[in-house]
C-alpha cells in the first residue's frame, strides 16, 4: 500500500521533471518565439480587419460585435503557439521514421505520457512570450471586450490546458500513422488545414452553416480552439462553460485512448520490422 | 574510308543541368504511386478548404469590402492561382533553414551554378499543382459569373495580373529565403511575407485600415495580385489610396518585390559562413 503510494509519487515527479525540461528547452528559442509572435500579429491584423468589416456589414454576425470578434481573433492568434496547430512536425514523427522510437519504448516511462508532459512544459513557456503579447497587441490596437470577473479566466486556463493536451494527443496520433506509411507529410498537412478550419481559426464555428457546424462538433477540433476562446472571452458562462469543459475532457480521453491503441499496434509493427 | 571530321559533342545550353534535375525530380515524385496519389488528394482538399473559409464569411454577410460572393470568387481565384503557381516554383525555398542547419547548403555552393537557381530547381513539387488547379477552377467560375465586358484590354489585364502575381509571390519566397540566413531559429518570421502575404492578398483590401492598406498596397504590394485587378475588372472605383487603375501597374509591383528579393538574397548569402564540417 505504502509502496504503491511511493511509486505513484515517483512517477509524478518524473513527469513533472519532463515538463520542466520541455519548458526549459522551449525557453532557449527566443528568436523563434519572437518570430512566432510577429507572424501571429500580422495574421491577427488582417483577420481582425476582415472580421470587423464583416460584423459591421451585417446586423447579426453569429452573435458577435466589434469587441467580441476582436477578442475571438486575438485570443485565437494567442493560442496558436501553445496548441502548435500550425507548428512544425512533432519530434516523434522523425523518431518513428528513423526507428529511434524503439529507444523511447525501452525507457521506463510511458511513451505517450512522457511526450505529453514535455509538450505541456513547452506550451507553458510559449504563453508568456507569445500568447499574452498577441492578446495585448489586440487590446491596444482594437480594444477587445473581455470579461471583468475572475471566473472565466480560471475556467479558461483549465480549458487552455485541456486544449493544449488535446492538440498534442491528436498530433501524436497522426504522427504514429508513420508506423504504417513512409511519408506522413500529406496526412499532417491535411490534418492542419482541415483541423484549423473546423477548430474555428478562420471563421468562428458559431458562424458555420448548421450542417457544417454539426460536422465540426463531431470532431475534436472545436475543443482545441473555439472552446477555450469561448470561455476566456466570456461568450459562454456558468453551467454552459462547465459543459464545454466536459466536452473537452471527453475528447482528451477519447483521442488519448486512440493514441494508446496506435502505440500498442505500432509497437508490434516495429518489432516485426526491427533488427 | 576517311575518318569523319571531328565535331565537338554539343554540351548543351546553360539550362541543361536544370532540365535534367527537374526531370529526375518529377520521376522521383511519381515513383511512390500511393504516396503521390494521397499527396495530390490532400493538396486538392486543402484548396477546397481554403475556399470554404471565404465561402463561410459570405454565407453570413452578403457584401464584404464592396464585393459580393461572385467578386470574392474572382479575388480568391486570382490571388490563389498566382500564389499556388509561385509555390510550385519557389515554395521549397521554405526548407532553407533545414538545409543550413544540416550543413547541406555547402554542397550547393560547390557546384558551378548560381545558388538561387539550384535551390529553385531542387524540388519542384507536382502535388502543389493540385492546389493550383482548385484556384484556377475558382478563377474560371469567377470570370464566368461576373459581368465582365470581354475585350483585348481585359484579356491583357488578366494575363498581366497572373504573370505579375506569380512573379510577385515568387519574389516574396526569395525575400523570405534571403532573410532566413539571419534567422535560423526565427524562420517562422518569414511566414509573414509569404503565407501572410498570400492570406492578405485573398482579402478585399478595402476593409483594411490605412496602415494595412499602405503595407499590402505598397510595401509588400500583394493588393496588385488580386484586389486591384478584381475591382478593375468589375469597374468598382476602389477605396482612396487604392484606385482601380493601379491594377495596370502590377508588373512594377512585381519588379519592386524582386529588387527587394535580390537585395535580401545578396545580403543573406554574403552573411552565410558555411555550415562547418
Amino acid at each position: 500500500m505504502q509502496l504503491a503510494a511511493v511509486h505513484a509519487l515517483r512517477t509524478a515527479r518524473v513527469y513533472l521533471y519532463l515538463a520542466r525540461a520541455g519548458f526549459r528547452r522551449q525557453s532557449q528559442y527566443k528568436l523563434a518565439m519572437f518570430a512566432g509572435l510577429f507572424t501571429n500579429c500580422v495574421f491577427g491584423f488582417v483577420r481582425a480587419a476582415v472580421m470587423i468589416a464583416a460584423v459591421r456589414g451585417s446586423g447579426e454576425f453569429g452573435g458577435y460585435d466589434a469587441g467580441s470578434i476582436g477578442a475571438y481573433v486575438w485570443l485565437s492568434q494567442g493560442l496558436l503557439g501553445a496548441t502548435q496547430f500550425m507548428g512544425p512536425p512533432l519530434e516523434l514523427v522523425d523518431r518513428v521514421k528513423n526507428g529511434d522510437v524503439a529507444i523511447d519504448f525501452l525507457r521506463p516511462v510511458d511513451v505517450q505520457f512522457s511526450y505529453l508532459a514535455i509538450d505541456l512544459g513547452r506550451a507553458a513557456c510559449t504563453i508568456l512570450p507569445r500568447g499574452l503579447p498577441s492578446v495585448l497587441v489586440g487590446v491596444f490596437t482594437f480594444g477587445l471586450a473581455m470579461p471583468g470577473t475572475p471566473g472565466p479566466y480560471v475556467l479558461g486556463l483549465t480549458s487552455v490546458v485541456l486544449a493544449v493536451a488535446l492538440s498534442f494527443l491528436c498530433l501524436f496520433a497522426v504522427g504514429l500513422i508513420g508506423f504504417w506509411v513512409v511519408e506522413t507529410r500529406g496526412i499532417r498537412v491535411l490534418y492542419q488545414i482541415c483541423g484549423t478550419f473546423l477548430a474555428g481559426l478562420f471563421v468562428p464555428v458559431h458562424m458555420f452553416p448548421a450542417w457544417l457546424r454539426t460536422a465540426a462538433h463531431a470532431t475534436p477540433f472545436p475543443s482545441i480552439l473555439q472552446s477555450p476562446i469561448d470561455i476566456l472571452s466570456g461568450r459562454v458562462t456558468g453551467m454552459e462553460s462547465v459543459m464545454v469543459l466536459a466536452t473537452q475532457v471527453f475528447w482528451v480521453l477519447a483521442v488519448g485512448a486512440i493514441g494508446r491503441v496506435l502505440v500498442a499496434a505500432g509497437r508490434r509493427r516495429l518489432e516485426v520490422q526491427g533488427g | 574510308m576517311a575518318e569523319p571530321p571531328y565535331t565537338p559533342v554539343p554540351v548543351g545550353t546553360w539550362y541543361t543541368p536544370y532540365a535534367a534535375v527537374l526531370r529526375s525530380r518529377m520521376q522521383a515524385q511519381r515513383a511512390y504511386r500511393l504516396s503521390f496519389a494521397s499527396e495530390i488528394f490532400s493538396a486538392f482538399l486543402i484548396g477546397i478548404v481554403e475556399f470554404a473559409e471565404v465561402w463561410v464569411i459570405y454565407h453570413n454577410v452578403r457584401m464584404l469590402g464592396g464585393l459580393d460572393l461572385n467578386g470574392a470568387l474572382l479575388l480568391f481565384g486570382l490571388s490563389n492561382t498566382g500564389f499556388a503557381l509561385a509555390q510550385v516554383l519557389f515554395g521549397h525555398l521554405d526548407s532553407l533553414p533545414t538545409l543550413i542547419r544540416l550543413g547541406v547548403l555547402d554542397a550547393y555552393y560547390l557546384r558551378p551554378q548560381p545558388l538561387l537557381l539550384q535551390l529553385i530547381t531542387s524540388d519542384i513539387s507536382l502535388r502543389r499543382l493540385a492546389r493550383a488547379s482548385v484556384a484556377i477552377i475558382v478563377l474560371g467560375l469567377g470570370l464566368m459569373r461576373n459581368d465582365i465586358d470581354w475585350s483585348l484590354p481585359t484579356l491583357g489585364l488578366l494575363m498581366t495580373t497572373l504573370m505579375s502575381g506569380i512573379a510577385l509571390f515568387g519574389g516574396l519566397f526569395v525575400c523570405a529565403a534571403g532573410a532566413q540566413f539571419y534567422l535560423i531559429d526565427g524562420a517562422e518570421l518569414t511566414n509573414s511575407f509569404t503565407y501572410g502575404g498570400s492570406f492578405a492578398a485573398m482579402q478585399p483590401a478595402s476593409v483594411f485600415p490605412t496602415s494595412l492598406k499602405l503595407v499590402f498596397g505598397f510595401a509588400i504590394p500583394v493588393a496588385f495580385t488580386a484586389y486591384l485587378p478584381t475591382i478593375a475588372l468589375l469597374h468598382v472605383p476602389g477605396p482612396p489610396l487604392l484606385p482601380s487603375w493601379l491594377a495596370w501597374l502590377a508588373p512594377l509591383a512585381a519588379l519592386w518585390v524582386w529588387l527587394l528579393a535580390l537585395g535580401l538574397w545578396r545580403l543573406g548569402t554574403r552573411h552565410y559562413q558555411g555550415g562547418g564540417g
